[in-house]
């Protein structure tokens, strides 16, 4: 597998300018010709399906949900990043970059997190004029926020449903598209294969993909000069998370079959302020915006088992851990950090409420400082939220949180252009492992979502289709034996599914993988762990093929097979995370490898090495697939010990 | 968090096969339910034993679990999302009810809105109402700086305030007339609020108006049940204001 990551050379600053100028465009008479798939409907996929329409291509747009409006961004709370130094703090376009490569402990690629920074503020600029009502202030401009990893407030939002506006703001330029006939959109389609054609040298094409209608059964077979997934992350391997029920791998996990690179899957991320487990039949967590650290101080009991009604501990007996820890950022460290600081607070058994997992979240000295009414207007539907869901009014008593599986950095292997190692495969937004290298910082999913989709793919897939004759010339269409193939394939598959008649839920074997996953390959890995837990997969994947019940047909609307479908690829998929997590020897931003800390269990690198991104190519079911790597290297930001102190 | 004792109910459930087959209420009884759960996660433990004995699973529609989706519609006891304020089916808790409850679950009820399996329907008709009309016709690239042009604050929070609209359709089905009107009128409203969204703001109205009677929504039966069940809080304001932009432009 060859990683050529195909980043321009010279000053960073220039090089995403040079590289626009460079690559091949398609004239706006031609684009009409080429075809372009586009799998995923949240920001990433609802703007790049937009903008590559406005730009002339014929697109066709799938998502599993009953309209494309639902996709998971929608649920994203805090705020976007972006690098208009509004509040004269001394924000930039570098610093945002600094921030980004520090934050990700310098695993992720410099050029793209520089274009990242740079393209950050024509966002602000483009949701606004699609009439986002972003927070303002009394003079009529825009507001801005704080968020962990920075020292500077460049968080633009919009209460607490920043994702939901700026996903509406991309779901009516992409409805507008619709509305003119230039998308044509499939929604309740589930991609289940991706189809590769080769070209004129033998070299497979992604050339379309096969999608199983969730109302009527039907699979059917798309060609396309161009295939785009942008299908979000992975995080519900862990079955709970902060993930949408519907999320899945199925999209990246397929096309990695079909040779697409899988870049450091165990790199997931862990939130630090979600609402607790309360019991065994919990089907998701809820995350509590990272903004709410802007107002909102963690702590715990300093004595283990202290279990007084929180008025009964004194101040002097309180330990606000990160404030200790972290002095200089305090409550705004960042997500790894704050998480892993409330999980040795509880390993520790100072862990507040049931089971002891479990840390305060304080607003009574802001309430105080700023009075109820303010602190309602800022986060007033984030602490709704909290008490319908636990009962308990955080304006009364502290929030109880604890973390939770929230963003996964890893995803298909893509080069500077997006692309994976298929040509034609593009990947954007959480589903490629691009920008965020060991630790995403907060803000920066929706930043980089839209990002990609608005300002880099529409750039980077002219230059590939401009290299491509369209697929009418050459040819192709879905009766080329490939599509055949494909779709003999995933019928077979349901088929299978239907046919095991077996006596337990799909569910309890996704429950049963997620409590593995966070158990050895969670907020702390071993190398012991892992091993097991390269033993305890295959075996939990061999019975659910042996005893998962299936009811009903194919031909229908059949929620039991599209589990079955998406649990069968995370028992897979489980495997590598581990196998990536196993050899990746170092601890460094979300993964945490006991092995490698310091004596106060920060995070201990070894650069000389894992500079690098591993990234992992199917060999065949049954065998070991193989480890790739792309080295690393930092002219820019000089990598060093990652301090938040 | 007072009581945890587990409950016990029995819940009357629409199931229907498909979009052309004949429904109906079909009895199950939930055991072990405990207060904390969310009402579909009560939900799921039914479906898990239904599947494990081989039988289809009560299909609904959810996904973010979260109140934020919009995908959760289902009439909780003769309610759209159950009926406790700002909170959809999802966000819906088991603390509410109590032991031996009754408990009558159907999909959400309207002409535009035709059943595609049990309690879920297809919502295609609002997608198609926003394409219509429901957006700022601004291409990707070249938007002047953010901060060029100052919204006054109080604008940009009405704005907000209708643009919380999660698409859910609980507005539609809790009218006896199956009016979207709430739905179009919290979109119209939003983008009227921003100076971004007047130069189209007249064509909107109408179009979506337009949209919204090819659907086969009925009219607005001013009895206001819509605010009542929105579970984010859009008020029937933004029904005013659609009559008065869709006013406006018919003038012009």
């Amino acid at each position: 597998m060859k990683l050529d990551s195909k980043t321009p050379s010279g000053d960073i600053k220039d090089r995403w300018s040079k590289h626009k100028f460079e690559m091949k465009l398609v004239n706006p008479a031609n684009k009409r010709k080429y075809t372009v798939l586009v799998v995923g409907t949240g920001l990433a996929g609802a703007s790049a399906s937009a903008t590559l329409a406005e730009l002339g291509y014929n697109v066709h747009t799938f998502c599993f949900q009953d309209s494309p409006r639902r996709a998971h961004s929608i649920a994203a709370q805090g705020g976007i990043n972006a690098a208009k130094n509004y509040r004269n703090d001394g924000d930039s376009v570098f610093r945002l970059f600094y921030d980004t490569v520090k934050g990700g402990e310098w695993r992720a690629r410099e050029s793209n997190v520089y274009r990242l920074a740079e393209v950050s503020v024509n966002i602000i600029d483009q949701c606004v004029a699609q009439g986002v009502p972003f927070a303002r202030e009394y003079g009529g401009l825009l507001d801005n926020r704080s968020f962990g990893g920075s020292q500077v407030s460049r968080t633009f939002y919009a209460r607490g449903q920043t994702g939901q506006q700026l996903l509406i703001g991309a779901y009516q330029a992409l409805e507008r598209q619709i509305g003119l006939g230039a998308v044509k959109m499939h929604t309740r389609h589930e991609m289940l294969e991706v189809v590769t054609i080769p070209d004129g040298s033998g070299v497979p094409q992604a050339k379309g993909i096969v999608t199983r209608d969730l109302v009527t059964g039907k699979v059917e077979a798309w060609a396309g000069d161009a295939v785009v997934l942008a299908t979000g992350g992975y995080g519900n391997v862990f079955f709970l998370s902060t993930n949408a029920k519907g999320c899945n791998v199925t999209a990246t996990y397929r096309a990695y079959k079909k040779g697409a690179g899988f870049g450091n899957p165990c790199f997931t991320q862990i939130h630090p302020t979600c609402i607790p487990v309360s019991g065994d039949y919990q089907s998701k967590l809820t995350l509590m915006s990272e903004s709410l650290r802007n107002d909102g101080r963690v702590w715990v009991p300093k004595t283990p088992g202290d279990s007084r009604p929180i008025a009964q501990i004194p101040e002097n007996e309180r330990d606000y851990i990160l404030e200790r820890k972290y002095p200089s950022y305090g409550n705004l460290a960042p997500r790894d950090v704050s998480s892993r600081a409330a999980k040795e607070a509880c390993d520790a058994g100072k862990g507040v409420g049931p089971g002891g997992r479990g840390v305060y979240l304080d607003f009574s000295d802001s309430i105080k400082r700023l009075g109820a009414d303010k602190i309602k207007e800022r986060y007033g539907n984030l602490f709704d939220m909290y008490q319908t869901i636990t009962g308990d009014d955080p304006y009364q008593k502290p929030m109880r949180i604890y973390p939770a599986v929230h963003y996964t950095m890893g995803g298909l292997w893509v080069d500077y252009n997006l692309m994976s190692t298929v040509p034609g495969l593009h990947v954007i937004g959480e589903a490629n492992f691009s920008d965020h290298g060991a630790n995403r910082l907060g803000a920066s999913a929706l930043m980089q979502g839209l990002a990609d989709g608005y300002f880099v793919l529409p750039y980077t897939i002219g230059d590939y289709l401009a290299r491509q004759k369209p697929m009418k010339d050459v040819g192709i269409s879905t009766e080329h034996p490939e599509f055949k193939k494909a779709l003999a394939d995933v019928e077979a598959r349901t088929s299978k599914f239907l046919s095991i008649k077996g006596k337990r839920s799909v569910d309890s074997f996704h429950r049963e993988l997620g409590l593995l996953m966070w158990e050895k390959c969670g907020m702390a890995r071993n190398a012991k762990g892992l091993g097991e837990l390269l033993q305890q997969i295959p075996a939990l994947r061999e019975e659910f093929w042996k005893s998962v019940s299936v009811p009903g047909s194919g031909a229908e609307l059949n929620v039991s097979l599209e589990k079955a479908g998406r649990v069968a690829d995370f028992l897979e998929f489980g495997e590598l995370m581990a196998r990536d997590a196993l050899d990746r020897d170092e601890s460094c931003g979300g993964h945490f490898r006991e092995e490698h800390q310091d004596e106060e269990g920060e995070c201990v690198r070894n650069d000389e090495k894992f500079m690098h991104a591993a990234v992992w190519e199917y060999q065949g079911d049954g065998k070991a697939p193989a480890r790739h790597t792309e080295p690393l290297t930092f002219e820019y930001v000089k990598p060093t010990k990652r301090s938040y102190k | 968090m007072s009581n945890d004792k587990p409950m016990r109910l029995k819940l009357h459930v629409w199931r229907q096969a498909g979009p052309n087959a004949a429904g109906s209420m079909k009895e199950y009884v939930a055991e072990n339910v405990n207060p904390h759960m969310s009402f579909l996660e009560m939900l799921d433990v039914v479906n898990d034993g239904l599947e494990a004995k081989g039988e289809a699973p009560i299909a609904f529609d959810h996904d973010c679990r979260e109140g934020i989706c919009g995908m959760c519609s289902m009439v909780i006891n003769g309610v759209p999302h159950g009926g406790h304020k700002g909170v959809t089916a999802c966000q819906l808790h088991m603390r509410h009810f109590k032991d031996g409850d009754e408990v009558y679950i159907e999909p959400w009820r309207a002409k535009a809105f035709p059943v595609v399996k049990d309690l879920i329907v297809d919502r295609g008709a609002f997608d198609r109402i926003i394409a219509s009309g429901g957006f700022v016709s601004v291409a990707t690239g070249g938007a002047p700086d953010a901060n060029a042009l100052p919204i006054p604050k109080r604008d940009a929070d009405a704005a907000f305030d209708a643009a919380t609209c999660i698409g859910c359709g609980a507005c539609v089905a809790a009218c006896k007339n199956a009016s979207a009107s709430l739905f179009v009128g919290a979109k119209v409203s939003h983008l009227a609020h921003v100076p971004q969204g007047h130069p189209e703001r007249a064509e909107r109205a109408k179009n979506m108006v337009a949209q919204m009677d090819k659907e086969g929504f009925g009219t607005c039966s001013n009895l206001s049940q819509c605010e009542a069940v929105c579970p984010k809080g859009i008020t029937v304001k933004v029904i005013a204001e659609l009559n008065r932009e869709l006013a406006k432009a018919q003038a012009k």
